[in-house]
């Protein structure tokens, strides 16, 4: 009976005490509860919560922080979130919405994958593209291509990226958010982002001259002017051995026949995986 | 010269997770970016060296007048849990921006072991108010320790091409073992040696 008193006593003390130090907790947290801004917490909601900062913020929280305090008047940075986030924040904080920019993804400018660029040496090392980048420029004759080994996959927060059988990496332009996360971590600045309306647009980043480029990838653009000249319609231009598409070119007339009639077949169509084929 | 014998017994002799085992979890699950490592770090110092303090108090004012010192285990981590929700309450009213640096941190720690620990092996050791404090703040400081290096190992081994089989949790198990092995080389007799106690 006298243990049992003993235990009962313990039991009940200690519950007693315990409900006492939640109800203790109970009146602090209503003393210190935070007052949030309204205004805050719907913005909040309506961001993508990715934490990418292409917003130019540390994140979807700071920037609805700083449209709440109207620090912030811009409602379009919000990239991923895309027209219709846009549009609700505007509504939220009684803006008129305006369009935003177009919708850019991104695109690995390279199809120099394995047998295609020449290969200089192995890399047995770290798997990570800046580490093989402080060795000669990159395992690849050509340094301005894609190694492969995938320091893009590692920082896109939507997984977007994905290794190719042939030793590159492809971006699915339906997934992408154009964070530019992969675009600023490439050492290499192979990985470019382009519309995701653009019907083609140039594979290649090197600058190499032609004939270099020739020898060290069979896929690289030369620099020949061929889509330049006799397709002036059609929005390329060659700058530093390397083609590029003007973009804000609203007809296309001619990038089809430009992109048949490249030697190296570099110009491809954005749709596409793979080289266009004649 | 015990209080330094007490910071050196528990960052290194005796640290908490190298050559304890306790607290586990964070030492593992926070420690693959050293940044959260720094953040956690300093959270548990914090955690570790108020809940010595108020536990010794609890122990010395309550249990031991009361004579219910068997209730020890069971009212610390009361004690210990509610004092860690207070603070982390108290901290997001008043100074937002400790609470971004800690806040995230600290209901992660209100029923770590590791906390648990010190505060029973501070009682048990019978320190007084201020060695109880240092004992916690000490054991907070390996904890950092150890958390810091290995996140650094964590981050290097990321790029590593490690065996299929031995990426992520386990390799980090046996680097943090390896690591313990390594602590295990201050001993008491080495402390003996440098602080001729």
């Amino acid at each position: 009976m006298e243990d049992f008193l003993r235990i009962f006593g313990a039991v009940a003390s200690t519950s007693l005490f315990a409900a006492l130090l939640g109800f203790g907790l109970a009146i602090a947290a209503k003393k210190f509860r935070v007052v949030k801004n309204p205004t805050l917490e719907k913005i909040s909601a309506a961001l993508p919560g990715l934490n990418c900062g292409i917003c130019g913020y540390t994140g979807c929280e700071a920037y609805a922080e700083a449209l709440s305090l109207e620090k912030e008047s811009d409602t379009r940075k919000c990239r991923p979130g895309g027209q219709a986030t846009i549009d609700e924040i505007s509504q939220i904080l009684g803006i008129e919405s305006s369009a935003g920019t177009k919708r850019m993804v991104a695109r690995l400018a390279c199809l120099g994958g394995t047998g295609i660029a020449v290969q200089d040496f192995s890399f047995q090392a770290y798997e990570d593209c800046e580490s093989l980048k402080l060795h000669f420029d990159g395992d690849k004759g050509c340094k301005y291509g894609c190694m492969g080994l995938g320091s893009c996959i590692k920082v896109c927060p939507v997984d977007a990226i994905s290794k190719t059988d042939n030793g590159l990496v492809e971006v699915s332009a339906a997934r992408c958010i154009g964070c530019e996360l992969c675009v600023k971590v490439c050492p290499s600045g192979v990985m470019k982002m382009i519309p995701a309306d653009t019907d083609f647009f140039v594979a290649c980043n090197s600058r190499d001259k032609g004939k270099l480029t020739k020898a060290l990838c069979s896929a690289g653009c030369i620099g020949c002017r061929i889509c330049e000249k006799k397709f002036p319609e059609s929005g390329f231009q060659v700058e530093d051995n390397l083609a590029s598409l003007n973009y804000n070119k609203k007809d296309n007339e001619g990038r089809m026949e430009a992109a048949q009639a490249c030697p190296a077949k570099c110009i491809i169509q954005a749709g596409s995986k793979t080289l266009l084929k004649t | 010269m015990t209080y330094i014998g007490i910071i050196f017994t528990y960052v290194f002799v005796s640290n908490l997770v190298l050559t304890q085992f306790l607290g586990l979890c964070p030492f593992i699950g926070v420690s693959n970016k050293t940044e959260n490592a720094v953040g956690m770090g300093f959270a548990v110092m914090f955690v570790m060296s108020t809940a010595s303090l108020i536990t010794w108090a609890f122990q010395h004012f309550v249990l031991i007048p009361l004579n219910v010192v068997f209730l020890q285990t069971v009212t610390f981590i009361l004690v210990i849990a509610s004092i860690v929700q207070l603070v982390e309450m108290v901290v997001r009213k008043t100074s937002p921006p400790l609470y971004k640096a800690l806040g995230i941190y600290l209901p992660l720690i209100t029923t770590n072991c590791g906390v648990l620990g010190i505060a029973l092996i501070s009682v048990n050791e019978d320190y007084n108010a201020v060695e109880s404090f240092l004992a916690g703040l000490s054991a907070g400081l390996g904890f950092l320790v150890a958390l810091l290096f290995m996140s650094a190992i964590r981050e290097r081994l990321e790029l590593e091409r490690v065996p299929k089989y031995l990426r992520g949790t386990p390799i980090a198990f046996i680097s943090g073992g390896l690591m313990a092995l390594a602590f295990m080389a201050f001993d008491k007799a080495l402390l003996a040696n440098i602080i001729g106690a």
